[in-house]
Order: C-alpha cells, then sequence, then structure tokens
C-alpha cells in the first residue's frame, strides 16, 4: 500500500474509533469504499460483517449515460432499522455518489443515523454534502481526478488528467 | 448478421438499442448485459421498498390488443418498480372498436407525452410498425406480436436457463409443441443461436412445425423418446385448444399420448433436465400435472423471473439516450 493511502486510512481510523458511535455498522460504497472498508473492517473491532453499495441504479446521470453492465449487488447484511451507519467511499468530489447511497440505503428502512467517512476529501462539491471522518483532503482542479487503483491487492493513489466532456 | 440493414427500426443512427423488437439480429453482448443487469434486479424484490428511480417521471403505456395475465402483469410490475408511471389499455374497451386505427389510437397516447409503448397484437409486425412512426424518443417493446416474435418471454428463459445451467455452449435443449403457430419458439431458437447452445430440437407432429424450420439451425424429432435422449432442458409449448379441430391434431388424447410431457417421456432425457413452460399450461394436453408442480419443473420461477428481465429491458433502452 502506498504510504500516503496508509496514513490516511490510520487517520480515519482513529476519527472513526473516537467518535462514540454506539455499535455501528460498516457499509462500503463499491468500489473504492468496498476497499476502504475492508481495512477498517479488519483493523477495528466491528461486531458483524460489513455491508456494501452498488449506487448504480441510484445514480442522477441514467439517463444520459446508461447503466454498466458490471452492477455489483448491493448486501447490506444486517437489518439497517435504527442502526448506526457509517459509509465509507474512496473520494468525495462532487457529493451526487453520496446522495445516491443515502437512497439506496432509505430504500432498505429507516436508520438512526447516518454519518461519511472518506479516504480522499477533494474540492468540487455540487452538493451540500460534508464527511464526518476525513483521510486526507486535496485540492483538485476540475480536469483532475483522484482515483483509487487496486493492483495485487495493494491500494495506490494516484492523480489523473482528464479530457474536459 | 448486420443489425443495421435487417431491422433498422430497432436501432438509433450510433447502432445502440432502441427498440426491442425482436431477437434476431442482436449481438451475444446484447443478450448478456441485459441477463446481467437482470441478475442484479432479482433481489429488489425482497427490499422493503421495491423501487429504484431509474424511470421516475416516465410513463408507460401497456397497449394489449391480445388478452394477457401473466405478461401484461409482468411488465406493469417491473415499469412500477422502477418507479415509471403506467397506464394499461386493454383493447375491448378502446377506441379500435370504434373504428380508430392502431396507429391513430398509439398517435393519441403519444401526443399525452408517453415515454415507452409495451405492445401485444395479433397481428405479426404490430409492434414493429408502431416503432417505426414514433418520435425518436419513444420506446417500443414488442409483447408478442401474431405469430412472429414474444423477445422479452424468450430473455426470461434464457435467465432462467442460465441460473440453474451456466454454460449455453454445454446445453441440448429441446422445443415440444406447436412451433408453427408458437412466436415464443421463434424468439428462443434466435436466443439460444445467438447465445451459442449446443444444440436446439424442435418435437411435435410434422403439421405443427414450419417446413424451412431446419434453416434456423435446429434439429426436427417427430417422436418423444428420440427427441429427448441427452436434453439438459425440456421447453413446453402451449397447445391452443382453436388447432383442435382435426385438421392439425385429431384429438386431444392422441396429442397428449404422442407428445404430451408425463413421468415417463420426463425419463427419456437426462436425469437434471429441467422443464419449463411459459404459460398458461393445459394440464393433461400438453404436460401432466404431475410433472407441471414437480420438482423438475421451474415454471413458476419462469413468471417471477419475467419481472427482473423486464426492468432489465426497460432500463436498456431508457438509459443513456441523451448524448
Amino acid at each position: 500500500m502506498d504510504s500516503a493511502v496508509k496514513d490516511a486510512i490510520d487517520k480515519l481510523a482513529k476519527q472513526i474509533g473516537s467518535s462514540g458511535i454506539e455499535e455501528p455498522l460498516l457499509v462500503g460504497i463499491h468500489t473504492g469504499g468496498v476497499w476502504i472498508a475492508e481495512i477498517l473492517h479488519r483493523q477495528m473491532d466491528f461486531r458483524e460483517a460489513m455491508g456494501t453499495l452498488d449506487i448504480s441504479f441510484y445514480r442522477d446521470d441514467f439517463s444520459r449515460v446508461g447503466l454498466n453492465p458490471q452492477v455489483k449487488a448491493s448486501s447490506l447484511s444486517a437489518a439497517i432499522e435504527d442502526r448506526n451507519i457509517i459509509l465509507i467511499d474512496d473520494v468525495l468530489y462532487t457529493g451526487r455518489t453520496i446522495r445516491a447511497a443515502l437512497n439506496e440505503i432509505f430504500s432498505y428502512g429507516r436508520p438512526a443515523s447516518v454519518a461519511l467517512g472518506v479516504l480522499i476529501k477533494r474540492t468540487g462539491r455540487e452538493l451540500p454534502i460534508q464527511s464526518n471522518f476525513t483521510g486526507m483532503e486535496i485540492d483538485l482542479k476540475t480536469h483532475q481526478q483522484a482515483k483509487l487503483y487496486r493492483d495485487n491487492g495493494k491500494l495506490r493513489l494516484a492523480i489523473d488528467e482528464v479530457n474536459a466532456t | 448478421m448486420n443489425p443495421g440493414t435487417d431491422f433498422p427500426v430497432q436501432f438509433d443512427q450510433h447502432g445502440k438499442l432502441r427498440h426491442f423488437l425482436t431477437i434476431q439480429g442482436l449481438s451475444e453482448k446484447t443478450l448478456c448485459e441485459i441477463l446481467d443487469i437482470a441478475h442484479s434486479f432479482i433481489d429488489f424484490g425482497k427490499r422493503e421498498i421495491k423501487k429504484i428511480p431509474l424511470m421516475r417521471g416516465k410513463t408507460v403505456v401497456n397497449l394489449f390488443f391480445e388478452p394477457s395475465t401473466r405478461t401484461r402483469t409482468t411488465f406493469e410490475m417491473a415499469a412500477k418498480r422502477l418507479s415509471a408511471d403506467v397506464v394499461n389499455m386493454n383493447a375491448a374497451r378502446m377506441s379500435t372498436t370504434k373504428g380508430e386505427s392502431i396507429l391513430d389510437t398509439v398517435k393519441t397516447l403519444e401526443a399525452m407525452h408517453t415515454d415507452m409503448f409495451v405492445v401485444r397484437d395479433r397481428a405479426s409486425g404490430a409492434a414493429q410498425l408502431i416503432a417505426a412512426h414514433l418520435p425518436d424518443h419513444v420506446r417500443v417493446i414488442n409483447a408478442g406480436d401474431g405469430r412472429h416474435e414474444h423477445p422479452t418471454q424468450a430473455m426470461l428463459d434464457m435467465f432462467t436457463i442460465r441460473q440453474h445451467k451456466q454454460d449455453f455452449s454445454r446445453l441440448r435443449i429441446a422445443i415440444v409443441g406447436d412451433i408453427l403457430h408458437s412466436r415464443v419458439a421463434r424468439s428462443q431458437i434466435h436466443a439460444l443461436n445467438i447465445l451459442g447452445a449446443r444444440e436446439i430440437r424442435v418435437i411435435g407432429p410434422r403439421t405443427l412445425i414450419p417446413t424451412d424450420i431446419e434453416t434456423m439451425g435446429v434439429v426436427y424429432v417427430n417422436n418423444m423418446q428420440d427427441g429427448l435422449k441427452d436434453i439438459d432442458v425440456i421447453i413446453m409449448l402451449r397447445i391452443q385448444r382453436e388447432r383442435m379441430d382435426g385438421q392439425l391434431i385429431p384429438s386431444e388424447q392422441e396429442y397428449f399420448n404422442r407428445y404430451g410431457l408425463t413421468d415417463e417421456t420426463l425419463a427419456f432425457a437426462k436425469p437434471d433436465a429441467m422443464v419449463m413452460h411459459p404459460g398458461p399450461i393445459n394440464r393433461g394436453l400438453e404436460i401432466s400435472s404431475s410433472v407441471a408442480d414437480g420438482n423438475r419443473s421451474v415454471i413458476l420461477e419462469q413468471v417471477t423471473n419475467g419481472i427482473a428481465v423486464r426492468m432489465s429491458i426497460m432500463a436498456h433502452l431508457m438509459g443513456g439516450q441523451e448524448k
């Protein structure tokens, strides 16, 4: 794992650990968020299996871009009714993914609370959504993209240049 | 096969599927994408809230000029689970009985800003005709047109087969009954060929088999004993009682004795062969109750899968169009 990523995950774990949230249920968003949540789940003392979410069916750009045929199944192992959920994603950018994830969570039931933990908080928010726990913060231009890769189980963070669409 | 020239109306100018009218001319990739997405819709039926917002604010009209229970109902549920608004139109009560043509009816409904039509009609090519006369942004799904095709039924059958048997290239499939009048069989044969099934056999009296059936890539066998040998999947077709006038089939009893699926004839197939039927079934005519309700039958699973598969097809047509 690249050391910046490792430090960010440790920081995230520490913040979650000292948050005082009672019996939290960890939920990772596909795909990068699941990688981070898996590591947190191993490092920290959670009583039950983590859940995963694929927000493809809740995206607000479906009529423009369509569905990705590689949609993963969402699995929320435990009943989420009245639970304290900690939602984990790799990058917080526009906030639209989190908006979609919240909608999906509420289609399973009514949690007591939802907190958000992200590995990277970058500039460019388009919705009033912020993280409760943050691994690192980066200033990026709109043509730059922070992306997490996993090669042979090792996580690596890259800042890529993207063509304006 | 070049989809652009054979069924131009089904695709847009970029080759993207715009309507779902026929299986013929679709690629293996398209069929697999529809099956994969359907797979991820299966779990939604078990959620607290069975809806997802993919078609929120869209209007779907179910336009059925022929009676139907399961197809119309599963299309309605599929559209509602995608959060669309659904209007059901039944032929008997419609203005076509007052002399209005199908196209006038469709254009009237289109003027009310319908986004998608699901069409069933006794005339082959009806859905295609409608699709050709609608503006670009309106989608049409063929829910059965005459003897031509019933493509969504074939897709849910492929889905059910894949759930149980995975790899099509290893499978021998037999379709039994009235192939001549069956739009379901035609769509299934196209789909099985595209997905690379090892062998497709059709079984039935010669009078109910199209004369040029071999050109569709299938083998014809006239009896159950030879026809079901080494078969993995048995698809029974519904025999329509109106064909029982003695022209094509001598009598119900004679048909059941020769081509009915019973515990005895089922034994000709592989021990783990699965039994399918698009419904509604005629017990004691094409299939015995003990087989239809037995542990090899997946007939009710087919109905359940119909919702997820139709959701997938609707989502496939609606997504990614504003480029």
